[in-house]
């Protein structure tokens, strides 16, 4: 059950370019939480009509408040209104949304996070015993890499422009970490398409199982709307509020 | 204060308050059963469908624009056979009418369609000749009153004791002259408008944001043209009007209402708030008390033109 409730910020700090936030949401984690992977659809005031989805960094059931952390980057008119809400104001709040990661705790993932699909990857972290491989233009783009730290045996970091580990894509450092280790259970992978596509293309070169959470412009975030449609690979449009975010990479048109 | 009747009849078809949930913004109801009992709304208008089963167009199919969305799903639907089989079963546990939105490429598609549904005993038949997201057919019978009445009678021949409603175009010069051929071709009533025709251009790309280009704007930014429209239709017609256009709150709704609907849609503002058509109904029944009014239908065609 799918929750709509004001959520206090009880915690708001930069980190590199993008914004981090710790909501109070009330039960929503206990009564809509499904996986790592899922999104919150945020109210950015009264002069916008849409709400923007922000994926869950982690989430926890407490006491006396279910706690939600987000972390988002301004793109736009909406995550610039969200942006300038201040600890102790309310966020008028739709979750949790989505799918989320299908994870055995006992199983063993090779999680790759690019830029601010970097986040998602951390509450994947708490479930499983994991490999992180962290993907950005730059060095500042590679968030999180202590909390990924003090969680998974190991992180390995690419930038676009060498200035932080390896000189090149993520999908790189898949591949080498593929070839060395065969006892992963799957990859688990958030980021832009084309980065998504190629680390797709590793997992299946290997036949290790592949989820991906995809991104769309969305309207309702619950299913209802079906504006943003995800291409399939059997010609079918399905949604990513509702069918995702997270899709199994081999279902995904990767051409599309 | 009294309490107020909020039950309307709309064509034969008796809701016990106004509010309807506008096709395409609700899907066939399950996603949003989860935040309220689907029973507290008048009426249901399930997502557009076709004989067969649609894809719909490619994303990006929404941009947001002032106090505005356009969107280009292009009819995305499993199809009239699967609306019966899955959905209208579901639909069925609610005390709520339960209207079915059509589009086809053809008069003898729609026809097909009206059998099928009447058969399977849906409350209404809304007969869509006016989405803007599709190349065969939808716009292109919505704006010529020819076409529309083929259309209309068509359906009407096929729908048996259902109701026929035709979802008129605001893309026309006159949409009177378009709502009196539907009327004259047999439509039991008529529900305004769609959405209008736009676009919004990415100015760092100069790409436009919708991949199609072009798509429908709804949301308040069209409220007072949906107000005018149902205002001129209700004054050219005698048939009942479901209007709808940009509403979100209880004054949206009875301006719709004053200029001559009998029953309202709520669509776009569902996005931002889950709640928004229940709060229009609650928010319409207290502008009616604050009036005196016994009956919320004492608001129809109350408008005292100057």
């Amino acid at each position: 059950m799918k929750v709509e409730r004001k959520c206090k910020i009880v915690e708001k700090t930069r980190i590199g370019d993008a914004i981090y936030m710790v909501l109070e949401a009330g039960d929503m984690v206990r009564s809509s939480f499904k996986g790592p992977g899922q999104f919150v659809h945020i109210k950015c005031g009264e002069g916008l009509l849409l709400r923007r989805p922000i994926s869950v960094c982690t989430c926890a059931m407490a006491e006396p408040q279910d706690l939600v952390s987000i972390v988002f980057e301004v793109r736009g008119e909406g995550t610039q209104w969200i942006a300038e809400r201040e600890v102790g104001e309310e966020l008028d709040v739709l979750g949790l949304a989505g799918n989320g990661f299908a994870i055995k705790s006992d199983g063993r993932y090779l999680l790759v996070g690019g830029g601010i699909g970097i986040p998602p990857m951390l509450g994947c972290a708490q479930f499983a015993r994991s490999t992180a491989v962290l993907g950005g233009r730059s060095a500042d783009k590679i968030i999180l890499k202590d909390q990924f730290e003090d969680i998974c045996g190991k992180v390995l970091v690419a930038t676009d422009d060498g200035s932080m580990g390896h000189h090149g894509f993520v999908d790189a450092l898949v591949r080498q970490e593929l070839e060395q280790d065969k006892n992963y259970d799957g990859v688990l992978a958030c980021g832009p398409k084309p980065m998504l596509r190629n680390v797709a293309k590793v997992a299946e070169e290997f036949g290790v199982a592949c989820l991906v959470s995809m991104e769309e412009r969305m309207g309702c975030g619950v299913g209802a709307c079906l504006v943003c449609a995800c291409d399939m690979a059997d010609g079918s449009r399905k949604h990513v509020c509702k069918n995702g975010p997270v899709f199994d990479a081999r279902e995904v048109d990767w051409n599309a | 204060m009294p309490e107020v009747n909020m039950s309307v009849n709309l064509a034969g078809m008796t809701m016990k308050n106004p509010v309807v949930v506008a096709s395409g913004t609700f899907g066939f109801g399950r996603e949003y059963g989860e935040f309220f009992d689907l029973s507290e709304l008048g009426g249901i208008c399930a997502k557009g469908l076709t004989l067969h089963r649609r894809e719909g167009n490619p994303a990006p199919r929404i941009a947001e624009t002032p106090m505005g969305i356009l969107n280009s799903v292009g009819l995305q639907n499993p199809g009239v056979d699967a609306f019966i089989e899955e959905e209208l079963p579901f639909l069925r546990q609610y005390d709520v009418k339960v209207i079915a939105n059509i589009s086809g490429n053809t008069p003898e598609e729609y026809g097909i369609m009206c059998e099928k549904l009447a058969g399977a005993g849906v409350d209404m038949i809304e007969v869509n000749i006016s989405c803007p997201n599709v190349k065969a057919g939808g716009l292109a019978y919505g704006t010529r009153p020819e076409l529309a009445a083929e259309v209309t009678k068509m359906a009407k021949s096929h729908a048996g004791n259902v109701p026929v409603m035709v979802k008129l175009s605001p893309n026309v010069t006159d949409v009177t002259e378009i709502a009196r051929a539907v009327e004259e071709a047999g439509a039991d009533a008529l529900s305004l408008i769609n959405t209008l025709r736009g676009m919004r251009i990415d100015i760092n790309t100069d790409r436009p944001v919708l991949k199609m280009n072009t798509g429908g704007l709804s949301g308040p930014a069209v409220l007072p043209v949906a107000v005018r429209m149902v205002w001129e239709v209700a004054n050219a017609v005698k048939v009942p009007i479901l209007g709808m256009g940009g509403v979100a709150k209880g004054e949206d709704a009875a301006q719709l209402m004053l200029a001559g609907a009998t029953a309202v849609a709520v669509g776009t503002s569902l996005f931002a708030d889950p709640y928004a058509a229940i709060k229009v109904r609650d928010g319409l029944e207290a502008i009616a008390a604050r009036k005196g009014l016994a009956n919320v239908s004492d608001l129809t065609g109350g408008v005292k033109p100057w």
